[in-house]
């Protein structure tokens, strides 16, 4: 990870939660995890909150729903990172990874309901273009999405779109698929705090 | 309080910590990263990418971000105000076009 402060700078209980965590998962700490640790009182502790919320608050889209979302929009990002972490932790959480890879292989095609669809598809284009108009919303709401689900997934969309942008200017090391696996489970059993 | 209260009341506790609160950039600095404006080179190089095309950023934005006076610290700062500002106004612009989706209908 750069700049350098980001590997390196951390207090000594952060320091051995690190290697706690080492031992106990087999892998090392992922570059996402360590750096809401780096001056929690600057980014961390706010960032999981608002990240816990959405992914894990209560909302009409399942935790998988919200997790395919992640997957998405990171790869209309191109974050390899995060496209890694989240399509992961999609897979395990509707223990399908033949609808996630479906997905984002071409999301026309993949088997998936419509509100759904049609709601990934307006993420990609707020993610794609940075803005949006009344009938990409309107599409999504025709679909079968609700008022609420729209806005839910807005709040997914901005916490990857943020993370997303991280893991590239820090440069985040991409995992094995075992360490994006072990990422996975503990995101679905701990969540995002 | 609604969840939809606590996400936005999250996000904006957010915004408001890393732009007014304690920090060693000013919040002037801060403000400028996060609305990608006003920037000087080199940190316009490294902090436009951050906010437009992330993929590109490179080692070498960084090394010339340090060889013009800024410690890690700071420059740390700044790419995280650069990251949420970006994606603050695609959520806006996302939650308006919602607005005015709704608007419509009921119109």
């Amino acid at each position: 990870m750069r700049p350098g402060i980001l590997d390196h700078d951390y207090g000594a209980g952060t320091k051995l939660l690190f290697a706690l965590i080492r031992l106990f998962s087999g892998h090392p700490v992922p570059d996402a995890a360590k750096l809401v640790f780096y001056r929690p009182d600057f980014y961390g502790a706010r960032m999981k909150e608002f990240t816990q919320e959405a992914m894990r608050g209560p909302s009409a889209w399942s935790v998988a729903d919200r997790e395919l979302m992640a997957a998405y929009v990171s790869k209309v990002n191109e974050c390899t990172f995060c496209v890694g972490a989240h399509s992961a932790t999609a897979t395990r959480a509707y223990q399908d990874g033949i609808r996630v890879a479906a997905v984002l292989a071409d999301l026309e095609s993949a088997p998936i309901e419509e509100p759904l669809r049609s709601t990934l598809r307006m993420l990609a284009k707020l993610t794609r273009e940075g803005t949006l108009g009344a009938d990409d919303m309107r599409a999504v709401l025709s679909a079968g999405a609700s008022r609420q689900q729209a806005e839910d997934a807005l709040a997914v969309c901005f916490a990857f779109n943020a993370t997303d942008r991280l893991a590239d200017a820090f440069g985040f090391e991409v995992l094995s698929p075992e360490g994006f696996d072990a990422g996975a489970k503990y995101l679905l059993k701990r969540g995002y705090r | 309080m609604r969840t939809e209260d606590k996400k936005r009341t999250a996000r904006r506790a957010l915004e408001d910590r890393i732009l007014k609160g304690d920090g060693s950039t000013s919040s002037d600095q801060r403000a400028r990263a996060f609305n990608n404006v006003g920037l000087p080179e080199p940190l316009h190089a490294l902090l436009g990418k951050v906010a437009t095309r992330p993929t590109q950023v490179t080692e070498a934005d960084f090394a010339a971000a340090k060889a013009s006076g800024l410690s890690e610290d700071q420059i740390f700062e700044l790419v995280i105000c650069a990251a949420v500002g970006q994606s603050t106004r695609q959520y806006d612009a996302g939650l308006a076009a919602l607005d005015e989706a709704i608007r419509g209908k009921v119109g």
